[in-house]
């Protein structure tokens, strides 16, 4: 098999801000009952518990946000994922529950700089001084849907794949230098 | 440009992040329902001056379906409660009653 | 003449020296200019012609109110039409000219119109309209476009970047005066997040203008130490150069930045758009001054006191040598007081009230400036600038009394506060008769989303005029503005038909009353009718004077006649700000699947999906695109073709309600899919009619994979959520839109088992892997799910891999595939291949209006379940109906194609006189494999008319026959996908 691609290859910006388009990264969907304990037991093997509503918890290389009441986004190194599908396959045998690897249906930025939220401020409805510390909020950025939140002094924003090159034009038509507010 | 809290996850959601579903608490008539039924089901949908109940979905969001409860000529929103509702809860019913008294209250007709 | 004073102006920095020209002419202000201001101080009063008449038009106003001197910005990539002088800072290098004129400014063809006025009355173009129709067409509707117009539209792509931004706080103000900034100061020190903008680039409003005393300080002081203490606050966000454009629902608001208009070039973005939602907005817009309506007060060189004031307090610049002041209220006398002491002549105030009295005509007496009392003014003197106004007395019927010559004639009929951002969102007004004027009505503002007040007006927006009523916020006892209409009261027809309402428009007040006499009552329709404040002002001096001159003609009250409605923008926004970053290459998401950069490299002409750009073929070096998709169909019939199939949908449904909402969603029976097999299935609305189509796959016990059309993802992945989450909450089903995650190739034709062979991997034979099943395994080394479907009737592999390995998986079977022959083909050569199939295609044999049934597609409805979505709507009798249009295939006699959307015609004509018709062709193609055209269509009754022949209708009126067939062309017994 050939080395993953992520949808633009790395492409980065230098404006007021840094726009870098990252990954390949690892993503599963898992919709579930997010009550149910063997859940809770299956995150624990990764090092992650079930964050509360709108929240993203890390523990080193991975990350699980909270994207419905229903649904978990897990966040891993892109190897991990084939194997961390068998392992929920088999800790949610019993429930009813749907993983699905949605690595490559993404695209993953990361906004970097003094004035990162100014980017986001520029793209997204989103009162970005009430954005609490690990809040993942879903929303658009201009016509198209998006979710992000603050990491690492900047933010990480993910997009569908096929807008990818939509969105990188967004970031950095909206970081441009000179174009700070 | 409304803005309405989706009852899932908290957003306080402005309108170009919702779609909207028109009425609420519509009831489904299948096969074997008689035409009059199925008209009602399928055409007749009320468009109430005031106190009216919708279905919006958040959909740059949790992509959650929620009700919502507002005033069609002030835009006032009374609320927003889950899609699994059969009906509007009473106490949303309670708190519209007070703001609108002429109201006749939620029914199947009440609103029309 | 209008020249620079030596001493004074506030804003300007006599240091500098900016350079500009007008009209080509080579002029010099100073930096803190207005373009206005600069004009005035060259001298350049007329700066315009007006919009029907072509009468020469002089600056009148200081701010937005501006109705007359629009000019062109700019030229080239940066031409702007229309802005107003009045708010345009001066910068070096600015270039402007004058509109609406021809062959030029100073000597202007179409003033003609104006010795013919008495022809071009209220409603002239209504009137043209109705008769004689050849007049129109021969003789107005030329002359109307030749003369009408204001600037030139550019031509050129817009050369400036603009963007919006998005900023939320608990209360938004609006105006920058003292009344804006007194509100900021106590909500800052209150602790909530507050934005304060300002249209102009300076704080401070009127006050600071007219040397107001603040709460014991000058307002000058006052204005420094609370911009000061504002800046210090680290909630509190103030923007100036940003105009509060609209008021909307739920405390949203426009407004419109002017971040680089005074510094072009500069490497910011020109303007930014600020969507702002607030919790609460106060407007502090203050009060536009209006004009009085006297014979010639459009003459260059009248204009309105208080901004003559501005030009010598603000930019050291007199309008005239000598100023005649024209008043019915105090306020004016600031302005002679102003002039007087910047060493300029006021020969005389003329006041329309018969007792004046109060402490600013005592100031001007002391000055020993003329007062008359009752006076007004009978007539302008004067063409293109005023050479003196003729005196009469305000009570009589304009006989003169004395002339006063005079270059300038300062004018005030009160101020009207600006409700506009009050009244967008509903907020209502009352009549003071006091001010004569309305003001907004606290007891009936416009409400928030939780039923509270949205909107609270303040100070002169509030009909506040005097600084320590606006600090304290309570008006105290107001000096009483008696209404001056029009000047003098008794002015015959030949004087009210000189007096201009809207200089904009070129509506005067004689058209208004006309406008009553024919009977216009409502203010809305008088407003069309006369296309009084229907021009880029919008009316901003116009309305009220309009209003009363309406209400008095129709013998009511003015606040029974009304307003009209106030509408966003307050003043235009340039369409670029609205467009924000939406421009060019991100005008509108374009999604690309994984390929996308392959098929562009391979010279593939794209059409639009949806948002998707998908290659319609791939045309060869000297080929046209028709012979590049015949190509593309010959050669997968006979070789090898492979398509990038990843934009069809793809949705996971699972769980142990799965099956039986399969069986909802689909018409045919789902749930009794073997794992591992694959049906063509379709879906309906409620309604009965298709809405989509597609193979759906058993994955497991639990899992349906279901593909929909490329367009159709997201809105039957919606359509499902909808179902589970509104209807059936109870069912314990889950779904995921996985469209994104893989690449979809079909890799079809005769050879296609061949390529996969070579690549090998997994078992893709006959045997182990049949028509309509599926398999997991490897290829070439990729992980893949195999689909053996077909929309083309070849043997046929559709082959989903992860979306970040598709350009090499892609890349690996062209390169394997060569030997084979292989080709991609294209959108267009997949029509043509499933139309010589018969295969519909959801969009093209489905409008929104087509049954299952209507397409011969019964045997994929199920009779057997009791229910489905859309099975109660085609039980509806006209759906049953044996007249329904139904699918049939169209062969020409000639051998032709159809023309796209032609119909079969059937004797007769209806009601309307057209031909009736008996059916329509849905999908025509050329089909290079049976060398002739073929369509598909709907037709009466078709099905049971085999071989027989309809005329179809073509573009040029004519007819061409065409024989009813069975739709299916090629491989009738479909053997050749099943190998």
């Amino acid at each position: 098999m050939s080395n993953p691609v992520s949808a633009l290859n790395g492409q980065s910006y230098d404006g007021f801000a840094k726009i870098t388009e990252i990954g390949p990264m690892g993503m599963i969907t898992l919709r579930c009952d997010l009550a149910e304990k063997p859940v809770a037991a299956a995150l624990k093997k990764l090092g992650l518990s079930v964050p509360a509503p709108r929240r993203i918890a890390k523990a080193g290389a991975r990350s699980v946000g909270w994207m419905s009441p229903d649904e978990l986004l897990l966040i891993l190194p892109y190897a991990e994922v084939a194997a961390t599908l068998e392992t929920l396959n088999k800790a949610l045998a019993k429930l009813h529950f749907l993983a699905a690897d949605v690595s490559d249906a993404r695209a993953v930025f990361r906004i970097e700089g003094d004035k990162a939220n100014q980017v986001l401020a520029k793209l997204c409805p989103v009162d970005l001084a009430m954005l609490e510390p690990n809040e993942l909020r879903r929303t658009r950025a201009a016509q198209v849907a998006a979710a992000f939140w603050a990491e690492d002094g900047g933010y990480t924003l993910v997009s569908f794949r096929s807008v990818a090159g939509y969105v990188m034009g967004l970031l950095t038509v909206s970081s441009a230098k000179g174009a700070e507010i | 440009m409304l803005t309405l809290q989706c009852p899932y996850c908290g957003v306080q959601a402005e309108e170009t992040e919702l779609t909207p579903g028109y009425e609420a608490h519509l009831k489904r008539f299948g096969p074997g329902s008689s035409a009059e039924e199925f008209e009602s089901y399928m055409f007749a949908r009320k468009n109430p001056k005031g106190v009216h109940f919708e279905r919006w979905r958040h959909a740059y969001g949790c992509g959650k379906w929620f009700l919502a409860a507002r005033d069609t000529n002030t835009l006032e929103v009374f609320g927003t409660y889950p899609a699994q509702s059969s009906e509007p809860p009473a106490d949303l019913v309670a708190k519209i009653k007070a703001k609108r008294p002429e109201w006749p209250g939620y029914s199947e007709e009440g609103n029309k | 003449m209008s020249t620079r004073l030596q001493k004074g102006g506030r804003l300007i920095d006599r240091s500098t020296r900016a350079e500009f020209t007008f009209n080509g002419k080579r002029m010099s202000g100073h930096a803190g200019d207005t373009l206005a201001s600069a004009l005035l101080a060259n001298d350049q009063m007329l700066v315009g012609r007006s919009f029907k008449y072509h009468r020469p038009r002089g600056i009148v106003a200081a701010g937005p109110e501006e109705p007359n001197a629009l000019v062109n910005l700019g030229r080239g990539e940066r031409l702007e039409p229309n802005q107003r002088a009045t708010t345009t800072e001066l910068f070096a290098g600015l270039m402007a000219s004058s509109q609406n004129h021809w062959p030029s400014l100073e000597f202007d063809v179409g003033v003609a119109n104006n010795y013919v006025s008495r022809f071009l009355p209220a409603g002239f173009y209504y009137k043209t309209f109705i008769h004689p129709r050849a007049a129109w067409k021969h003789v107005f509707e030329p002359i109307i476009r030749q003369s009408a117009g204001l600037g030139s539209a550019p031509k050129d792509p817009d050369a400036d970047r603009y963007e919006y931004v998005y900023a939320f706080c608990d209360l938004l103000i609006i105006g920058g005066g003292i009344a804006g900034l007194n509100a900021a100061l106590a909500a800052g020190q209150s602790g909530k997040r507050v934005m304060l903008i300002e249209q102009t680039a300076h704080w401070g409003g009127r006050a600071v203008v007219d040397g107001d005393e603040v709460e014991g300080e000058s307002a000058e002081d006052w204005v420094k130490s609370a911009v000061d203490a504002l800046k210090t606050m680290k909630n509190v966000t103030m923007r100036n150069r940003c105009m509060g454009a609209g008021v909307y629902d739920h405390g949203y608001v426009l407004a419109n930045e002017r971040v680089a208009d005074h510094t072009p070039m500069d490497g910011r973005p020109k303007q930014r758009v600020w969507r702002i939602r607030a919790g609460h907005i106060i407007t502090a817009t203050g009060a536009i001054e209006r004009p009085l309506s006297f014979a010639g007060n459009d003459i260059p060189g009248v204009m309105l006191a208080a901004s003559v004031r501005d030009y010598v307090v603000n930019f050291a610049v007199s309008p005239g040598d000598r100023t005649v002041v024209v008043t019915n209220n105090d306020d004016a006398y600031l302005t002679a007081i102003a002039l007087v002491g910047a060493g300029v002549s006021v020969p005389a105030i003329l006041d329309a009230r018969t007792n004046v009295t109060g402490d600013l005509p005592a100031r001007a007496r002391a000055m020993g400036i003329r007062i008359e009392a009752g006076r007004g003014i009978a007539s302008v003197k004067g063409g293109k600038r005023v050479t003196g106004v003729q005196v009469c007395l305000q009570a009589g019927e304009g006989a003169v009394l004395e002339e006063i010559a005079c270059d300038a004639v300062a004018m005030s009929g009160g101020w009207s506060p600006v409700v506009h951002l009050w009244s967008h969102c509903g907020g209502k007004l009352n009549w003071s008769e006091t001010l004569s004027a309305f003001v907004p009505d606290a007891s009936r503002p416009p409400l928030n989303h939780d039923g509270a007040a949205m909107v609270t007006a303040v100070g002169a927006a509030a009909g506040i005029y005097r600084a320590a009523d606006i600090i304290t916020g309570e008006a105290g006892t107001q000096a009483p503005v008696p209404p001056v209409w029009v000047m003098p009261q008794g002015a015959p027809i030949a004087l009210r038909s000189k007096m201009w309402l809207d200089y904009q428009n070129d509506v005067k007040v004689s058209d208004v009353q006309l406008a009553a006499r024919e009977g216009y009552e409502s203010v809305e329709h008088t407003k069309r009718y006369t296309t009084l404040g229907m021009a880029t002002d919008q009316g901003k001096l116009s309305n009220i004077n309009g209003l009363a001159v309406l209400s008095s003609a129709l013998g009511a009250e003015i606040p029974q006649v009304g307003t009209t409605t106030f509408r966003p923008p307050y003043t235009p926004v340039t369409i670029g700000a609205l467009a924000g970053e939406a421009r060019g290459e991100i005008f509108q998401p374009l999604r690309r699947t994984p390929m996308h950069a392959w098929h562009e490299e391979n010279h593939a002409y794209m059409e639009p999906v949806g948002l998707w750009r998908r290659p319609y073929c791939y045309p060869r070096s000297g080929e046209t695109h028709a012979q590049a998709v015949h190509r593309e169909v010959k050669n997968t019939r006979e070789n090898l073709g492979l398509l990038d199939a990843s934009t069809l949908g793809k949705i996971i449904v699972k769980g142990p309600d799965a099956g039986r909402f399969m069986d909802m969603l689909y018409t045919n029976m789902m749930s009794t899919l073997p794992i591992g097999k694959c049906r063509y299935g379709l879906m309906c609305n409620e309604q009965g009619f298709l809405s989509d189509d597609g193979v759906v796959a058993r994955i497991d016990e639990d899992t349906w994979l279901c593909h929909t059309t490329s367009g159709g993802a997201d809105r039957i992945h919606a359509w499902m959520e909808d179902w589970l989450q509104c209807e059936w909450w109870d069912w314990k089903v889950y779904t995921a839109n996985v469209t994104e995650q893989y690449a979809q190739i079909a890799v079809v034709g005769p050879n296609a088992r061949k390529l996969l062979e070579k690549i090998g991997g997994m078992d893709v034979s006959a045997e182990t892997l049949p028509f309509m099943q599926w398999a997991d395994g490897n290829l070439g080394g990729f992980a893949v799910r195999v689909y053996r479907i077909s929309f083309s009737g070849e043997l046929s592999y559709e082959i989903a891999i992860p979306a970040s390995h598709g350009a090499a998986f892609w890349a690996l079977l062209h390169a394997e595939g060569a030997e084979f022959g292989a080709m991609p083909y294209g959108t267009e050569c997949l029509h043509v291949l499933r139309a010589e199939k018969g295969f519909i295609m959801i969009g093209d044999e489905t409008d929104g209006t087509v049954t299952p049934l209507d397409l011969g597609l019964s045997w994929a409805v199920s009779k057997k379940k009791a229910d489905f979505l859309g099975k109660r709507g085609m039980e509806r009798t006209f759906l049953a109906d044996p007249d329904r249009w139904q699918l049939v295939g169209l062969e020409t006699l000639d051998g032709s194609v159809l023309p796209d959307g032609c119909y079969a015609v059937a004797q007769g004509t209806n009601e309307n006189g057209q031909k009736n018709t008996e059916g329509r062709v849905t999908s025509t193609y050329y089909s290079p494999t049976l060398n002739k055209g073929i369509a598909m269509g709907l037709v009466k009754h078709g099905p049971a008319r085999m071989g027989q022949v309809v005329e179809m209708n073509k573009v040029d009126g004519s007819t061409v026959k065409a024989r009813i067939v069975d739709p299916v062309f090629f491989d009738k017994a479909g053997e050749k996908p099943n190998v």
